[in-house]
């Protein structure tokens, strides 16, 4: 445990010291949040879920910022490689399990951290949580999402040589989970081809489950969501510690 | 004397590059150790494996009595490592870089507080303790590096390449440190180099090697004398003409490279004249001839043919190819 809290801790220190990089992630979900929602509130109908899109929208742009904050955390691990620091870690007598469990359980820490950020500017544009259960809901979505999401970063840089392929992966990986999870969408209004697809993006579940715990309503039961995204942040943390294990410096 | 090292017949290939082979020696406790050669000769490969990070392809070797594949966290606890390359946290202060180390050694809060006072004041970087790293200059990173790698009171501290890219002020201030502390501490020293000086300077003994192989041990004196005295070092275009003229008793060795015969024999000062009335009489031209004392330079040209300088020309390359190849 002790090993896990030391890296935990040295990802909190970099966190709260890189203003630029916290400004710099919370700022294009919020824009989003901004101009996707402001622009088609008044256009989109959202059929049987009621209430504006604006508010549809908000717990989409939460996990859209866990999610790429996490991925992001994750695969900082080659910036670690790259600048040596992971080799001091490595050489020291501790378990490759620890270090990789200390960096997941920092990356989703900063994560949850700039999906609550953006949780906060929603209420300034009339978000209204439904009360303590329902943000402790919301937060505990967050974090599963903020773990899943971070292992699977790990679990890439743990095979990527540099961060060449880091565009590759955001393009062709990352974005295509958070377009296809509902963030921005009700699943109900997807033509009916799509919609298996969003089904298998546990980045679905991740999302209604916080829109739950946000606004009291999701297409998908709770419960549902609650075992999907939990299941995969599990299976996620045991890829990234496999992997990890075979790292090379 | 009690043994810190033992390596015996210790190998490692990278797919069909043999980056270190076969090598055997042992390291004494308390003194310092260089391992000196060119880049690319295999030193790093060695100290990767006794350090646990890599493993061997055949050989075995112990640190402080520990086999390094039995039990790598054994040997980990008893070891200090400074890494050629950089690896601190340039996000972090000074103190928190140390405090990170000291935790993950699991050193408790109240010891590890102290050392890390002791250390940076050792190394007077105190001062700047609570400065972020990315402010400080390349020597202040390489103190602060070997104040963390003593932190957790390793029983022998390997040092890769300890001055590399260092102006010549901070090599001489790190060269006195890592003195004291073998002194002071009495801790196992191992460091690999390929400066001359340095390997002259500092260790007590030393291992030259060279396409993975160790060509030569002994402390610095003993290799030195073992060329048997001064050398002198002929410039001429008749590089052999020199040298088939030279063949007299009181020459020790003569040997040519390229445009240069060298040639070894004691009290060199004294016989400067007679080498060049004996080439001038048989009008062999001399373009230049100097004396010095023989260096670890001069040692390393007689068991290889040539420089560290040639031969680090032609390895780097060769090493870099392969280890990429290694990697994918």
């Amino acid at each position: 445990m002790d090993i896990i809290y030391t890296i935990w801790l040295r990802s909190m220190k970099r966190f709260v010291r890189s203003k630029s990089r916290i400004i710099g992630s919370v700022s294009m979900p919020l824009f989003f949040l901004l101009f996707l929602g402001f622009g088609l509130n008044s256009v989109v109908q959202l059929p049987g879920i009621g209430g504006n899109y604006i508010l549809f929208l908000v717990p989409g742009m939460v996990s859209m910022s866990v999610m790429f904050t996490s991925v992001f955390s994750g695969i900082q691990v080659i910036w670690d490689k790259q600048f040596g620091f992971l080799k001091e870690t490595l050489v020291a007598p501790v378990s490759r399990l620890e270090i990789m469990l200390g960096q997941t359980a920092g990356g989703a820490t900063t994560a949850v951290l700039q999906g609550f950020i953006i949780l906060v500017l929603s209420l300034f544009i009339g978000l209204q949580v439904s009360g303590l259960t329902g943000f402790m809901i919301a937060l505990l979505f967050m974090a599963l999402v903020a773990v899943s999401f971070t292992a699977f970063g790990i679990a890439i840089a743990s095979r990527m040589e540099d961060m060449t392929g880091f565009q590759l992966i955001m393009n062709f990986v990352v974005f295509p989970i958070f377009g296809l999870s509902g963030a921005m969408f009700p699943i109900s209004s997807l033509p009916a081809w799509i919609v298996p697809l969003t089904l298998l993006d546990p980045l679905t579940y991740g999302v209604e489950g916080i829109r739950y715990g946000l606004t009291g309503a999701s297409q998908i039961n709770p419960v549902v969501c609650f075992a999907v995204i939990g299941g995969f942040s599990l299976a996620m943390t045991i890829t990234g510690a496999v992997l990890f294990r075979t790292i090379k410096i | 004397m009690t043994i810190a090292v033992q390596i015996q017949n210790l190998s490692r290939h990278f797919n069909d590059l043999v980056a270190v082979d076969n090598i055997s020696f042992d390291i004494h406790q308390g003194e310092i150790f260089g391992l000196l050669g060119p880049n690319g000769a295999g030193k790093t490969t060695t100290l990767s494996m006794l350090a646990t990070m890599l493993t061997p392809t055949s050989g075995s070797a112990t640190v402080n009595g520990i086999d390094i594949e039995k039990d790598p966290d054994g040997v980990r606890k008893s070891i200090g490592i400074v890494f050629q390359d950089q690896s601190l946290d340039e996000e972090l202060t000074a103190w928190e870089n140390m405090d990170f180390h000291g935790r993950l050694y699991r050193i408790p809060k109240g010891t590890r507080d102290q050392r890390i006072t002791e250390l940076l004041t050792l190394v007077e970087l105190n001062d700047r303790r609570d400065d972020i790293v990315k402010t400080f200059s390349g020597g202040m990173r390489r103190r602060l590096e070997i104040a963390r790698g003593l932190l957790h009171h390793p029983a022998v501290l390997f040092l890769d390449e300890p001055t590399l890219g260092l102006d010549p002020q901070t090599r001489n201030h790190l060269w006195n440190y890592i003195a004291t502390l073998a002194k002071e501490n009495g801790i196992t020293i191992i460091l690999t180099t390929h400066y001359m000086d340095e390997a002259d300077r500092l260790c007590n003994r030393i291992a030259i090697i060279d396409h993975g192989k160790i060509i030569a041990t002994g402390t610095p004196k003993n290799l030195k004398d073992g060329l048997g005295g001064d050398i002198v070092t002929i410039g001429s275009s008749e590089p052999a003409a020199v040298a088939e003229a030279l063949q007299e008793p009181w020459i020790c060795r003569v040997e040519t490279h390229n445009d240069n015969v060298v040639v070894s024999l004691k009290n060199a000062d004294q016989y400067i004249s007679t080498i060049v009335t004996i080439l001038n009489t048989r009008q062999i031209p001399i373009t230049s001839i100097a004396i010095h004392k023989p260096t670890l330079e001069d040692v390393f040209l007689s068991f290889t043919g040539r420089t560290i300088r040639e031969q680090e020309a032609s390895q780097k390359e060769n090493m870099r190819i392969h280890m990429k190849m290694g990697r994918h």
